[in-house]
């Protein structure tokens, strides 16, 4: 009888205990980052570029260059996934249907890395260069499975009689599908669109390869881009106090970017799920 | 928001359209790393000229040379005649400046110690467990060292760095000569692995009772401790710009590869180096003749003008002898069979 | 007369080249070719990709055969590629935090479940895990460099090891944060669809919180649980960047828990921009299995879940 009592107040405690204790790394984490990174938010620090040790640098290259390779890398891979994912929630039955969710999937257990010197063969070699292009064409790659699991799943949820009803007023697919379904399902595409978007930002594997870092300022995708993560990674394993500042300074701005994005693309979820 | 963006995209697409300036593209050794950001940095200022060096190691950048996705590569180790045939044609070495590299590590409250070669090999070879092992404590009569374990540094990426180390000591210890050899990639029997002559600068700095090898520059940026080392002729050696200096003081070949550790100089600091920049003989795969002579420009400025930065940089300037070489050299530079200058 | 024109001038306009989008037949044909081209290209991607794979790492297989997987030297300057040691260290370190993560994503798990639980608290919990998803990479390896290893230094120090501070024990640490907010919502997730039905009955039987949960909860919903744990697993097997920075970069396999090692992941970061030939041909061979063991988790995953929304 006590021991039944008291596995229960100790299981209690216990799934209590260790739930709270998931989220104090959280915690932690973001308070050392706030702690570190609080001294490096001057304004020299977005307004910047990388220099030499000894001279007052910045993150201003790392930070153009993120939201220039996370931008390319949405505008590569949405109109792709989101299409493919049209199809397979329409057409659940086809071949290419079962063959393009499985692909999808596939690709979302690539290891970031493999994706790195795949992308690496595929564009740097051949292009005889590394290019900010390379980088996003990998980042595009890791969005794909994302995004079409967005849209399948959001457009799956859209009951059978609004497809129908649509049908029988004289509609065609293609109406049903862009003016029916498509503005119902989008929300949840876009939360899939922004939610990887935020993925994207933070990755450094497959950038290393492909777009490679640039201590200048630059615009040109053809050519070799810094972005957040890589400077970060970089002056992270650098024994010079001032580059450990910029990197943790670095590091508040992308998570500041990505929470941001995340927050919203949930909250999407949330309202529109309700 | 969004107008930012989009801005930024327009940016990016006119720019990429507009083939501006000349941009050089560089990769390879950490080795020089201070001083050559430092160079390049200046350069930009002065000429507009963007150099964009990433320091991915000696190992990386040969091999992103010929590959050819870079316009020149930095490295402390010569090309391995593998590597000359992967590459095809010809690649010039040329020598920026010289370096040394140093035995630096983390023991509280001691600035200096004596080393010899033996001890250095056998702490990287796991012999030497722990820092009051009595081979260390006779060279060091005047200084308590704690019952702490040894945890040797290395290079975790493919280093020029490491050759020059691995190439002094195999040619200073026999063990070393038989066990690991020289190299720029070894295969490290103990310790832990840092990225760059940074990251080993890192790692020493945070564990303590570490060792590690890495270019002056970098212990001088991070007022780390330096070891004086044994030299062919019996003498400690500090490494400074002038033992530097003196471990150059070989005949130095018209294809300027030499290596200049395990010195014969009484006063020269036995892990000296110089370290290169390579770049085809034959320019034309670039494509672009401006590039070219963009590259022959640097390169020609980083041997003299650029040579003022060198010794704040705790880098030793290059001796006049081996610049008349090198002007020698770059006049063989071709772009599509016409000599460039 | 009928006008042929008129067919399509129904708004009295004129014939126009894109006559053929207000054919509603033939814009149907266009569009979903459209649909059917994009799925092709996510289906090709895949593909090219394998195949890029393959062809890169057939040089090392055709030399070496699949020897790098059972020997023990990883050493490319004198043609030594054995994979061993990274294999090992790679499944090594996730499993460990898999297991570590057990007892804190089952917490969380049968903590959303209960009802009176107020939705803050939960909402709470939900939105702080997915805030640790969302952390880059990069930043858990900083974090874990600057504030975990000074601590596993002290600790190193005083158990008489010497302070690496980087290594096994450190990534898997960092790799657990990491994982727990996966299985967490998968184990949730699973734990939903148990039929609430069943938990009544077994409060109305007599049972408390701790034995409805863990003998008649836990047994119902173990198959997808387990296919939590293997989707989990199959992303740290992946985890390159944490991983690199607080492994220690160590070529062989660790000689404790304690020491420094390297994955194959963090083994490709180090040596790929500076390998050519038969050794870079070596690299991707090994991310070539990396992306084989990972596919054979998260397939049996998946498998797994399937079978389980379908009872």
């Amino acid at each position: 009888m006590k021991a039944r009592r008291y596995m229960d107040k100790t299981f209690k405690a216990g799934i209590i205990i260790f739930s709270i204790l998931t989220i104090v790394p959280l915690f932690i984490i973001l308070i050392t980052l706030l702690k570190w990174g609080i001294n490096a938010l001057n304004l020299d620090l977005i307004t910047k570029v990388q220099r030499p040790v000894g001279e007052k640098g910045g993150a201003l290259n790392s930070l153009v260059g993120t939201l220039i390779i996370t931008t390319i890398s949405t505008i590569i891979a949405a109109p792709i996934s989101i299409l493919a994912g049209v199809y397979v929630a329409e057409f659940p039955d086809k071949l290419l249907s079962k063959i393009t969710a499985v692909s999808s999937r596939l690709i979302a257990g690539i290891p970031s890395i493999v994706i790195g010197i795949v992308v690496y063969a595929w564009c740097v070699k051949p292009m005889r260069g590394y290019s900010a292009l390379a980088g996003s064409i990998a980042l595009a790659l890791m969005m794909i499975p994302n995004i079409v699991t967005a849209t399948v799943e959001s457009i799956m949820m859209i009951p059978k009689d609004y497809r129908e009803a649509s049908r029988s007023l004289g509609a065609n697919f293609t109406r049903t599908t862009l003016k029916v379904i498509m503005p119902f399902a989008l929300p949840g595409i876009l939360t899939g669109l922004l939610s990887s978007f935020s993925r994207i930002a933070g990755e450094t594997a497959p950038l290393l390869f492909t777009s490679f870092g640039n201590p200048f300022l630059n615009f040109n995708i053809l050519k070799p881009m810094s972005a957040l993560p890589l400077l970060i990674y970089n002056y992270a394993t650098s024994p010079y106090k001032e580059w450990h500042q910029i990197a943790w300074g670095a590091s508040l701005i992308l998570i500041l970017i990505v929470f941001l994005v995340s927050i919203t693309s949930h909250l999407g979820v949330r309202k529109w799920k309700a | 928001m969004r107008k930012i963006l989009l801005a930024t995209l327009l940016l990016g697409l006119i720019s990429t359209l507009k083939a501006k300036g000349v941009e050089l593209t560089g990769a390879g050794a950490t080795f020089p790393y201070p001083l050559y950001s430092k160079m390049f940095d200046v350069y930009y200022q002065t000429t507009g000229v963007k150099v964009n060096y990433q320091a991915i190691g000696s190992g990386g950048g040969i091999q992103q040379l010929i590959a050819k996705t870079v316009d020149f590569a930095g490295s402390d180790a010569p090309m391995t005649p593998e590597e000359e045939s992967k590459a095809g044609t010809e690649v010039l070495h040329i020598p920026t400046c010289l370096g040394a590299v140093v035995i630096t590590f983390n023991l509280k409250g001691i600035k200096e110690l004596k080393l010899t070669p033996d001890i250095i090999a056998d702490i990287y070879l796991g012999h030497i467990k722990y820092w009051d092992d009595p081979r260390i404590q006779k060279l060091n009569p005047d200084v308590k060292l704690p019952k702490l374990p040894v945890t040797p540094i290395y290079r975790s990426d493919g280093s020029g760095t490491t050759f020059v180390f691995s190439d002094y000591l195999t040619k200073s210890d026999i063990k070393w000569a038989e066990k690991l050899g020289r190299g720029k990639s070894l295969n490290w029997p103990k310790g832990v692995g840092g990225k760059g002559n940074a990251g080993v600068a890192a790692l020493v700095e945070q564990i303590e009772g570490a060792v590690g090898y890495i270019e002056l520059a970098y212990a001088k940026q991070n007022n780390m401790p330096v070891a004086l080392i044994k030299n062919k002729k019996g003498n400690f050696i500090r490494p400074d710009i002038e033992s530097i200096s003196k471990a150059a003081d070989v005949k130095i070949p018209e294809h300027l590869r030499v290596s200049i550790t395990d010195t014969d100089n009484p006063e020269g600091y036995p892990i000296s180096s110089f370290t290169w920049i390579l770049i085809y003989k034959d320019l034309s795969y670039l494509k672009d003749m401006r590039k070219a002579q963009e590259l022959y420009k640097l390169l020609y400025w980083m041997t003299h003008e650029g040579q003022h930065y060198t010794k704040e940089l705790d880098y030793a300037p290059l001796p006049q002898s081996v610049v008349k070489i090198i002007e020698k050299n770059l006049k063989t530079l071709t772009f599509e069979g016409k000599k460039l200058q | 007369m009928i006008n042929k024109r008129s067919k399509n001038k129904s708004e009295g306009g004129s014939i126009s080249p894109f006559a053929i989008f207000r054919s509603t037949k033939s814009q149907d044909i266009v569009f979903v070719q459209i649909l059917k081209i994009s799925a092709l290209l996510v289906s090709i991607v895949i593909v090219a990709f394998l195949a890029t794979l393959l062809l890169s790492s057939w040089p090392f297989v055709k030399t070496f055969g699949l020897k790098a997987l059972v020997l023990r030297v990883w050493d490319p300057i004198n043609d030594n590629y054995g994979a061993l040691p990274f294999i090992v260290t790679t499944v090594l370190v996730s499993v460990l935090a898999l297991i570590l993560s057990v007892p804190f994503s089952l917490s969380v798990a049968f903590l959303t479940k209960e009802r009176y639980l107020p939705k803050r608290i939960k909402d709470l919990l939900t939105t702080s895990l997915n805030l640790i998803t969302a952390i880059p990479s990069v930043i858990y390896g900083f974090w874990g460099l600057f504030a975990l290893a000074p601590i596993m230094r002290i600790i190193q120090l005083k158990f008489g090891y010497p302070p690496y501070g980087v290594g096994i024990l450190t990534a898997v640490l960092v790799l657990t944060i990491m994982i727990i907010p996966l299985s967490a919502s998968i184990a949730s997730e699973v734990i939903k669809l148990v039929p609430e039905e069943l938990e009544e009955a077994s409060y109305a039987l007599g049972a408390n919180t701790y034995e409805t949960n863990l003998k008649v909860i836990l047994p119902i919903a173990r198959s997808g649980i387990l296919a939590g744990f293997l989707l989990s697993l199959g992303r740290a097997l992946g985890e390159t960047m944490a991983v690199t920075m607080v492994i220690g970069n160590f070529n062989n396999f660790p000689s404790n828990l304690l020491g420094p090692s390297n994955t194959i992941a963090s083994l490709i970061a180090n040596q790929f921009n500076e390998a050519s030939g038969i050794h870079q041909s070596g690299l991707i061979f090994l991310g070539l299995i990396l992306f084989l063991i990972t596919l054979i988790f998260n397939f049996t995953g998946n498998l797994l879940i399937l079978r389980r929304l379908q009872k």
